[in-house]
């Protein structure tokens, strides 16, 4: 629940020394995270970070907040439990692309499908890092690792595609060292009701050192990267000379002025609108032809299941209206009695 | 048994309706053991069903039985069959290997018909020679054109007349053991209430099977069946899984932490999943989960949070929980998982019975992860244990296997249903607030017991964190201290040694002053008491020790086995428990009966095997 209190991010953080690599991306994203949740304002007592294995997972040890570091790819099943028997807590997940794509897809997609109102934060630094350096389920084809030395002969999961797949209502993306975007995203996933995917593109400093750098650095970030925000123009470049059109059944990108395109034609942003099919779209786009899309891509309201779960029970226990397991089994049961 | 004109008393007795999937056969037999029970009888019954979902009519794979033990003395759905019903030509083929040597057939004989006949395989066209069955045992009845005889003024179609054919056979059945028809017919009115007309028809169906009988065969003794008292109460008919369900939600009452379960269907455990689902009118959440990992994942969550949390599976679905297993234990949560044991290994025989995850239960972890096992021994104790389960867990903050078996978790018998003051209520360790005040650490414990306290989010300034990497005892965060390692596993198992001081002792019964002890565990009690009744009253004097808190075993247990010259441990595995007996009795020997065929226990394959170790042994 969201207090009135005024909180500030070392509420959220403890006296723990953090752990990662020094350079790593994560040390930005709990920083930002700590960040978000004083924003937020949901006491740390009703928060809960649920997290996987792997080296974002980490990451509630360096909370001040309820805790639980699980087993490998489970953090969603978990955290899905946490919701379910308590509402009114605010749960987090937190998941690298190992964790949550590859050991825990099951649960990753079966949590999307359900919409369970947790705040499912994938850090994809497209690598398995705490076991050395093995290729991850989102890394790219061709991939040379330790575990393919001549080069992955496999495609990787787009983690939107993968999120509109099990009808996710809530696709975001973050990068790292984007501070703003990051806390905008982590905020916007917060408020959303039903399960929020965050997708936070992570450097990896000692394994996949700059693999997401093309995108990602200050000089080429304003024009391989789109800032998406719902109501507004779907601008980019330098000096926001360019804007995303419909091209068929596609997008184009094109600079506003130029070859016939005016400000008119450059699309609006509608976050809100049920069909996925344009938001699926602009999570596809991956920075090289078109740019890569950050901010909230989609969020759509649609029934949570802890508040139908809640909302069911209620509804059947007032109905039945038994005092106890006794008087259930006395009135719905065969009985007889032995004096 | 043919023979007399007169009513006879028998202790118990033994009766097998079998027929057609669609023939109402459990119907007929659940009535006939509920009337029985409310006129005094202990009643034990057990259903026998095709694997296949929809085999074909009349076919040989299409028929299912329901087998009921009522008297006195009653601790199994019996060995073998006083009387068998069947209900057509594949019945009668299939069922035949039930009935006692000499016992009473009830069949259709307007089903031997060439067309029945052939689809259950038959080469002549008659069945009772073909058998090789003496034509005194066998009462033929044209039940197909009585019923039709009876509802002939209806206004009934023949598909709709058919379905009353098992009320026909049940009548036949009352009147042979002398049940009062108007009790049969109450049970009917209850289940029918809402189609008068379906009642109606069934009722006179009955009537005319129960007339059939007195006016046909009137030559024939009826029996009357011993009853034996019983405690005071209300009672109802309960099978195993049921029994699970309800355990839980009664600890649930007892110790106020709401229900959570996390499930996966699996073969035989789901009856536990539907009871529950049910039971969201009683405040339970119950959710199937996508896999069996996310059913135990969640119950962890839940149990997190304060959630009594529970996960139920049978074996295969054991396996794949045992990591997040280890992470209850290292974590130090409540956890309640259900192991309805079947046959496997693997898919092995889904829908048999076997006592085969007693290793894995106790061992089939990781690391140093000693587990709390407890395993029911009756359909009705599965209540017991299921609460017992959840008290400990609750109470010792840890994880608590609870075994039963396909068996035990579809059979069913009477059931006493508990009063408010029959279960005791249960004290989660809660964090208080003077330990909180006085800087509480997650992983601090009491002393006395070594469990740790239950904080549970949402309250403030206890925010902690708990997890799968080993913890530093003293301040709680995570150490990679060899010497702290060896302390916390230490410390665990002794937390978990410690429960034996919060489970009752083993009580020893039969003839406790013999030289010999029978030991069971789990759902073959029924057998191995009935056994130990038999041999003490047939020259072979044994005691009997029957488990049910497996891990940590009752403080006095192994005092109570050394006592005796012999002790012959009977289980459905190659021994399990014998071998875990052993490890803890090094200088015993301990001898054994074995039985592996996805079934339960003969009375006489225990009394023939206690008998044939003790002649070897002399």
């Amino acid at each position: 629940m969201e207090s009135n209190q005024i909180f500030k991010p070392q509420d959220f953080k403890n006296e723990l020394s953090v752990r990662w690599c020094p350079g790593c991306g994560d040390h930005a994203i709990l920083n930002v995270l700590h960040k978000a949740m004083a924003e937020i304002g949901v006491p740390p007592h009703e928060t809960v970070v649920v997290s996987g294995i792997g080296c974002s997972s980490r990451l509630p040890y360096y909370m001040n907040t309820y805790g639980m570091h699980t087993i490998h790819g489970r953090a969603a099943a978990i955290a899905t439990g946490v919701k379910i028997a308590n509402p009114d807590l605010t749960v987090w997940q937190i998941s690298g692309d190992g964790d949550g794509l590859a050991i825990g897809g099951n649960h990753f997609i079966h949590a999307v499908r359900r919409n369970i109102d947790l705040n499912m934060l994938l850090f994809n630094n497209k690598i398995y890092g705490l076991t050395k350096g093995q290729y991850s389920p989102t890394s790219d084809r061709g991939t040379v690792s330790k575990s393919s030395p001549y080069g992955t002969t496999e495609d990787p999961f787009i983690p939107a595609e993968l999120c509109f797949g099990a009808r996710g209502t809530f696709f975001a993306r973050g990068i790292d060292v984007a501070l703003d975007t990051t806390k905008e995203v982590l905020i916007a996933a917060a408020r959303h009701k039903g399960a929020s995917v965050v997708e936070i593109l992570q450097n990896c400093v000692i394994f996949n050192n700059g693999i997401h750098s093309s995108l990602t650095e200050k000089t080429r970030r304003f024009n391989h990267t789109i800032h998406l925000r719902h109501g507004e123009k779907m601008l980019f470049g330098d000096n926001m000379e360019k804007g995303l059109v419909q091209d068929g059944f596609g997008l184009k990108a094109v600079t506003v002025g130029e070859d016939g395109y005016t400000m008119d034609d450059v699309l609006v942003h509608d976050a809100h609108t049920p069909s996925n099919f344009l938001h699926q779209q602009l999570a596809m786009m991956d920075g090289d032809t078109l740019p890569l899309a950050i901010g909230v891509i989609r969020d759509v309201n649609a029934p949570t299941y802890e508040t139908d779960v809640m909302q069911q029970v209620a509804e059947v226990k007032a109905k039945k209206n038994y005092a106890s397991l006794r008087d259930m089994i006395m009135k719905t049961k065969e009985t007889w009695e032995v004096k | 048994m043919l023979e007399n004109t007169n009513v006879k008393t028998l202790r118990e007795v033994v009766v097998r309706f079998s027929g057609d999937s669609g023939d109402g056969m459990q119907l007929a037999g659940n009535i006939f053991s509920n009337v029985s029970a409310g006129e005094g009888n202990q009643i034990s019954t057990f259903p026998d069903y095709p694997a296949e979902i929809r085999a074909p009519q009349g076919s040989l794979s299409g028929v299912s039985g329901f087998q009921v033990h009522i008297g006195a003395g009653v601790h199994t759905p019996g060995d073998e069959a006083d009387v068998l019903i069947a209900m057509n030509p594949a019945a009668l083929k299939t069922n035949l290997r039930f009935l006692k040597k000499g016992g009473i057939i009830i069949c259709d004989s307007d089903t031997f018909r060439d067309a029945d006949l052939k689809k259950a395989l038959y080469a002549t066209e008659d069945p009772i020679a073909e058998l090789g069955i003496d034509p005194a045992q066998v009462m033929l009845v044209p039940m197909t054109t009585l019923l039709k005889e009876t509802l002939k003024d209806s206004g009934m179609d023949p598909k709709s007349m058919m379905k009353c054919k098992n009320m026909l056979a049940l009548g036949i059945v009352c009147w042979l053991f002398d049940r009062d028809v108007d009790a049969v017919l109450r049970k009917l009115e209850a289940k029918f209430a809402k189609k008068p007309a379906v009642y109606e028809a069934n009722a006179k169906v009955i009537r005319a099977g129960w007339d059939y009988g007195h006016n046909t065969h009137a030559s024939m003794p009826t029996y009357r069946i011993e009853t034996e008292s019983s405690r005071p109460g209300i009672y109802t008919d309960v099978n195993g899984n049921t029994a699970t369900a309800w355990g839980l939600i009664l600890a649930s009452e007892k110790s106020g932490c709401p229900l959570f379960l996390g499930s996966y269907p699996i073969t035989p455990a789901t009856d536990i999943l539907h009871e529950l689902a049910k039971r969201k009118d009683l405040g339970v959440k119950a959710c199937q989960m996508e896999d069996e990992i996310a059913g135990i994942c969640s119950a962890i969550g839940a149990s997190f949070t304060g959630a009594l949390a529970v996960t139920s599976t049978s074996g295969p679905g054991l396996a794949l929980k045992s990591e997040a297993l280890g992470l209850a234990v290292i974590a130090e949560l409540p956890l309640v998982a259900i192991d309805v044991q079947r046959g496997g290994p693997s898919t092995g025989l889904p829908t048999k019975t076997e006592q085969t995850d007693l290793m894995q239960a106790l061992y089939g972890r990781n690391g140093e992860s000693p587990i709390c096992v407890l395993a029911a021994s009756t359909p009705t104790d599965c209540f017991t244990m299921a609460f017992e389960a959840a008290r400990i867990a609750l109470e010792h903050m840890t994880p608590v296997i609870l075994l039963t078996d396909a068996f035990i978790a579809n059979g069913s018998s009477a059931w006493r249903v508990p009063e408010a003051g029959d279960y005791p209520e249960i004290h989660p360790n809660y964090l208080k607030s003077e330990t909180l005040a006085q800087g509480w650490k997650p992983y601090q414990r009491d002393m006395e017991t070594l469990v740790r306290y239950w904080a549970l989010p949402g309250t403030e300034g206890a925010q902690h964190r708990v997890g799968g990497l080993e913890k530093d005892f003293k301040t709680s965060v995570i150490s990679t201290d060899g010497a702290n390692h060896e302390k916390m596993v230490k410390t665990r198992s002794e937390k978990v040694a410690r429960i034996a001081r919060n489970i009752p002792p083993l009580t020893v019964q039969g003839n406790a002053a013999s030289d010999t002890i029978l030991v069971g565990w789990g759902g073959t009690y029924g057998h191995l008491l009935t056994a130990s009744d038999d041999l003490n009253s047939h020259g072979t004097p044994v005691a009997l020790a029957h488990f049910r808190y497996i891990n940590p075993l009752p403080s006095n247990a192994l005092d109570v086995l050394r006592k005796y010259d012999n002790i012959i441990v009977a289980e459905l595995n190659t021994g399990m428990f014998a071998d875990y007996l052993q490890s803890k009795l090094p200088g015993k020997v301990i001898r054994r009966i074995n039985k592996i065929e996805g079934q339960p226990f003969l009375v006489h394959e225990i009394t023939e095997g206690v008998k044939n170790i003790l002649t070897g042994n002399k």
